[in-house]
């Protein structure tokens, strides 16, 4: 039953795709030469005069620029013109830089609020007041401050990826069940030895989600904060492309955005369910 | 007797009332065990037997007054107390072994991995375990996951095991089953043992001791009775015993109507002197009277502590 179930939905994907992909390309196709011109005048004008041909790529376009990008993505002809390879890899290495440093803080951070009523009191207002603020709004001052792009878009994923782990980690501290603790305590276990044996474990499903939500919000802002900063990066690319008139290039990288993102999702998913267990 | 193993002397609990004020579960309340004994409390939810329970386990403090074990005020929790919780808390992350092992590293952090196994895997295997070691809690039973319980709580030989409602969860068949196990495993180390209960038949199988709680707030120990069943007793010919009604009567009475009124009923009661009650057969008699078997309590008042 399920195992048709899923035969039917894998077929129902492959069948929308080829909707969208038929439409995209109906949509795009040429429709012929418009007018007689002079070649040279139509030269100038371009293709989309000239043969009715759409500005925006087909699928058709898009296959074979990305086949291009798969079967070299690593060249790299100077600073406005990197294999997608290389632009993904500074895009990954900065996420995962920022996101490691948001971990170290907001894991332990998150558990000093989880076990200590006051110090969740006292930080709390810090937290509601930092929280909501865009983590692009802190570009320039991280600007300012660092004076270096590539560290600054480092601190940017730094600060945005931290709150959803910090306040998950609280939560899921501060909620570990009555029972488990008092069995600790019956046991005279000390508190180095709760927090890593009873409390880490019990929290770690919260943990996680608190971390998945995070890369997530992380791989949505690099985008932005390269776009902004330049240089390097998948960001950086789509706007490049958007310089270069290239649409064919900028769909690709939405596409493969699209694609580590999920990536970065699904191996954030798998770990959560290694750590939880059902009771 | 002076050397009471436990004493629970004066305590009281109040919480803040709505409205200002406080209430007070219960007040001056004494309650007195020996070495060996096994008591179980019974009365109505809500009337503060759990908190009875957490002081003496130190997970709760009382407002007033002070426990004793074994000659010694009490403070916090202790690895001398081991509790078994009505939801087993197990936890899910660990296998039975990682479970009852987590208790005995507890007890001796300095034993090796093979010896706390060792040590482990005695208990597991006396709970009738044995081949179970492997899986985690969400694979057994109701009735395994509070044999697991029952096994994380005596592999740190503690000298009292604290119960609070340990087979409420279960089905009969494996409450019973459970009930056998721990009457077995309590004979056979001697253990002291207290434990809450809403099941009259539950406490007169296990208990030496039974105790009788009013209703709260303001509860009181109206009652202490002492079983009168033989220490050798088998739970399925429990009701041919001729002082097993009158004895189930007795409690029944008080859960259905004295609770209630026990303490208006007794304007002079004395906590500090509950009644001990024990019933006896009655004398045959030549002239009946209207009075049944449960007339037959002899209550003899006696300092409890
Ligand atoms: N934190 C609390 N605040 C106020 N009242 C409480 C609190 N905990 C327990 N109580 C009250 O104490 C009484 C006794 O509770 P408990 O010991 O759990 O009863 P039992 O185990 O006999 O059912 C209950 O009436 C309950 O409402
Ligand atoms: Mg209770």
């Amino acid at each position: 039953m399920t195992s048709s179930l899923r035969a039917r939905a894998a077929l129902m994907s492959v069948l929308i795709l080829a909707v969208f992909l038929g439409t995209w390309h109906l949509a795009t196709r040429g429709s012929g030469s418009v007018a007689n011109l002079n070649p040279e005048y139509a030269k100038l004008l371009g293709a989309t005069a000239t043969q009715g041909k759409s500005a925006m790529p087909g699928p058709a376009d898009v296959g074979a620029k990305l086949w291009e990008h798969i079967k070299s993505p690593f060249y790299d002809n100077g600073p406005n013109d990197k294999g997608l390879g290389i632009q993904l890899g500074y895009s990954i290495a900065r996420v995962l830089l920022g996101y490691l440093l948001a971990v170290a803080v907001a894991i332990p951070l998150g558990f000093l609020i989880g076990m200590s009523p006051l110090m969740s009191k006292a930080l709390d207002p810090f937290i509601q007041i930092l929280k909501p603020i865009s983590p692009l709004a802190w570009m320039p001052l991280a600007l300012y401050t660092i004076k270096d792009s590539s560290i600054s878009a480092i601190f940017v994923i730094f600060i945005c990826a931290i709150w959803p782990m910090l306040l998950n980690t609280a939560f899921g501290v501060a909620a570990v069940r009555k029972e488990w603790i008092n069995v600790a305590r019956t046991l005279e276990v000390g508190t180095v030895r709760r927090a890593f044996t009873v409390i880490l474990p019990a929290a770690a499903p919260t943990i996680l989600t608190g971390m998945r939500i995070s890369i997530g919000i992380a791989w949505l802002v690099i985008v932005a904060a390269e776009m902004l900063v330049g240089g390097t990066g998948i960001g950086y690319f789509v706007w490049n492309e958007w310089n270069n008139l290239s649409i064919t290039n900028v769909i690709i990288a939405i596409f493969v955005i699209g694609l580590v993102g999920m990536i970065l999702d699904q191996l954030l998913a798998q770990a959560t369910r290694l750590v939880t267990f059902p009771e | 007797m002076t050397d009471k193993f436990i004493s629970i002397e004066a305590i009281a609990k109040r919480y803040p009332a709505k409205g200002g004020g406080e209430t007070a579960v219960f007040e001056n309340l004494w309650l007195s065990m020996n070495r060996g004994e096994f008591g179980c409390i019974i009365g109505h939810s809500g009337c503060g037997k759990t908190t009875v329970l957490n002081i003496l386990a130190g997970l709760d403090e009382p407002s007033e007054g002070t426990v004793i074990v074994d000659g010694q005020a009490i403070e916090g929790t202790s690895l001398d107390r081991a509790v078994i919780f009505q939801g087993h808390a197990l936890f899910p992350w660990r296998t039975v072994m990682g479970n009852v092992a987590f208790a005995v590293k507890s007890k001796w952090p300095k034993w090796s991995a093979e010896r706390i196994k060792a040590h482990a895997q005695k208990f597991i295997q006396l709970v009738g375990l044995g081949g179970s070691e492997h899986k985690r809690p969400a694979e057994l039973s109701g009735g395994m996951k509070q044999r697991v319980g029952i096994a994380r709580a005596l592999s740190i030989t503690p000298k009292i095991m604290l119960m609070d409602e340990p087979f409420s969860a279960l089905d009969a068949l494996t409450r019973g089953t459970l009930q056998d196990e721990v009457r077995r495993i309590c004979l056979e180390t001697d253990q002291t043992t207290f434990m809450i209960t809403h099941d009259v038949d539950e406490a007169i199988y296990l208990a030496d001791k039974i105790f009788l709680m009013t209703n709260g707030p303001g509860a009181v120990l109206a009652e202490i009775l002492e079983n009168p069943l033989p220490r050798d007793r088998a739970r399925i010919d429990l009701h041919r015993h001729p002082l097993y009604y009158p004895l189930r009567n007795h409690i029944v009475d008080f859960l259905v109507s004295r609770s209630k009124t026990f303490t208006t009923d007794v304007p002079d009661y004395d906590p500090r002197k509950v009644p001990v009650v024990k019933l006896a057969l009655p004398e045959p008699v030549i002239a009946t009277s209207a009075k049944s078997v449960p007339s037959a309590a002899t209550a003899s008042t006696q300092a409890s502590a």
